[in-house]
């Protein structure tokens, strides 16, 4: 079976920090940042385990502002 | 495998929709309208239509829809756009025009506009997004505003003696004989917003093949109106949103071609 990997890129100043990403991710990916704003004074978030991402979109999808770019490598 | 290694060999899978320009939203955190938005420009990317699209915009939260993406759009005055929308379509019949609008504007202000343009069967299509409340002005009492819910011009919860019933836009155009497909989809869940997406683009084909007007219901939330944060706001619609207004088609002309359901 082939291994699949994937990566997100967050837009961090265009996030406002709705957190609906973090919800959608099946696989516990995404997290808020801790006591960190963008330059418009939102909380952002942020991908902290990273090595898990599958890359199966859903952060992207249900993002109201298209802050997420998300990228899969198949092997 | 590290990420800079992924991202520099994989595939983009999701993406910001390249119509879809980098201004910031001024939407609050969580609004359904960013989901809809990029449906739009999805859609009408994929039909290949960007050169050839007029969208009109209500007053209301959209009011700034013409700012994020990179089509044709108009403005109209308060309620009013689907009667723009008949113009332009009569003036350009090769063009898609599509307008969005909230439900202050569609299904208050502009109720006769709305209801008229669908029945004489205009080959537009109407988006409609449906959060139960006016979000621009401040969370005040809309005529979708579910009994019993609390806004800020009935503190005590709407109660039908004195504030009447929840209006069913979508079910009224349903019976309407100009109408080609009505429908009434949600964004909350990643399969709700592909569903939607299909709405979205069968309806835009309907218009652009002059088989009737449509419409495309979209219940939203509204989590600063609604006072909550934008994962529960999901929830409380699920909840209580979905019981008044269940989603699924109300109409297709079309019927042995296509199903959002399926």
């Amino acid at each position: 079976m082939s291994k699949i990997s994937g990566a997100v890129e967050i837009d961090t100043q265009r996030c406002k920090g709705c957190l609906l990403c973090v919800e959608a991710c099946p696989k516990n990916v995404l997290e808020p940042a801790k006591n960190k704003v963008n330059a418009r004074g939102y909380g952002y978030v942020l991908a902290v385990r990273e090595e898990e991402c599958i890359g199966c979109a859903s952060c992207g999808i249900v993002c109201p502002d298209g802050c997420i770019t998300v990228y899969r490598l198949k092997e | 495998m590290n990420r800079e290694e992924i991202i520099e060999r994989g595939e983009i899978v999701y993406r910001k929709p390249t119509l879809m320009n980098d201004q910031h939203m001024h939407y609050c955190p969580g609004c359904s309208h960013g989901v809809v938005h990029k449906l739009v420009v999805e859609v009408i990317e994929e039909m290949g239509l960007a050169e050839k699209s007029i969208g009109v915009c209500p007053v209301g939260c959209a009011v700034f829809l013409y700012n994020y993406l990179d089509i044709d759009v108009q403005e109209a005055a308060h309620g009013r756009a689907p009667a723009v929308a008949t113009a332009i379509k009569r003036l350009w019949p090769d063009r898609l025009v599509f307008t969005y609008q909230g439900d202050g504007d569609l299904a208050c202000i502009g109720t006769a506009e709305t209801i008229h343009a669908l029945n004489r069967g205009e080959s537009i299509t109407v988006i409609f997004i449906n959060n139960a409340i006016y979000g621009m002005t401040g969370g005040q009492m809309a005529p979708t505003t579910l009994e019993g819910m609390k806004t800020s011009t009935c503190p005590y919860g709407r109660t039908p003696e004195l504030h009447g019933f929840p209006l069913h836009i979508t079910e009224i155009a349903a019976t309407l004989q100009g109408t080609a497909y009505v429908t009434r989809q949600s964004v909350h869940t990643v399969a709700a917003i592909r569903k939607a997406k299909k709405a979205i683009r069968h309806a835009f084909e309907n218009s652009m093949q002059g088989k009737g007007s449509n419409l495309v219901e979209i219940v939203s939330t509204c989590s600063s109106g609604w006072k909550m944060s934008p994962v529960k706001a999901n929830q409380w619609m699920e909840e209580h949103m979905f019981a008044y207004y269940p989603l699924g088609d109300l109409k297709d002309v079309d019927q042995s071609v296509f199903h959002a359901d399926k």
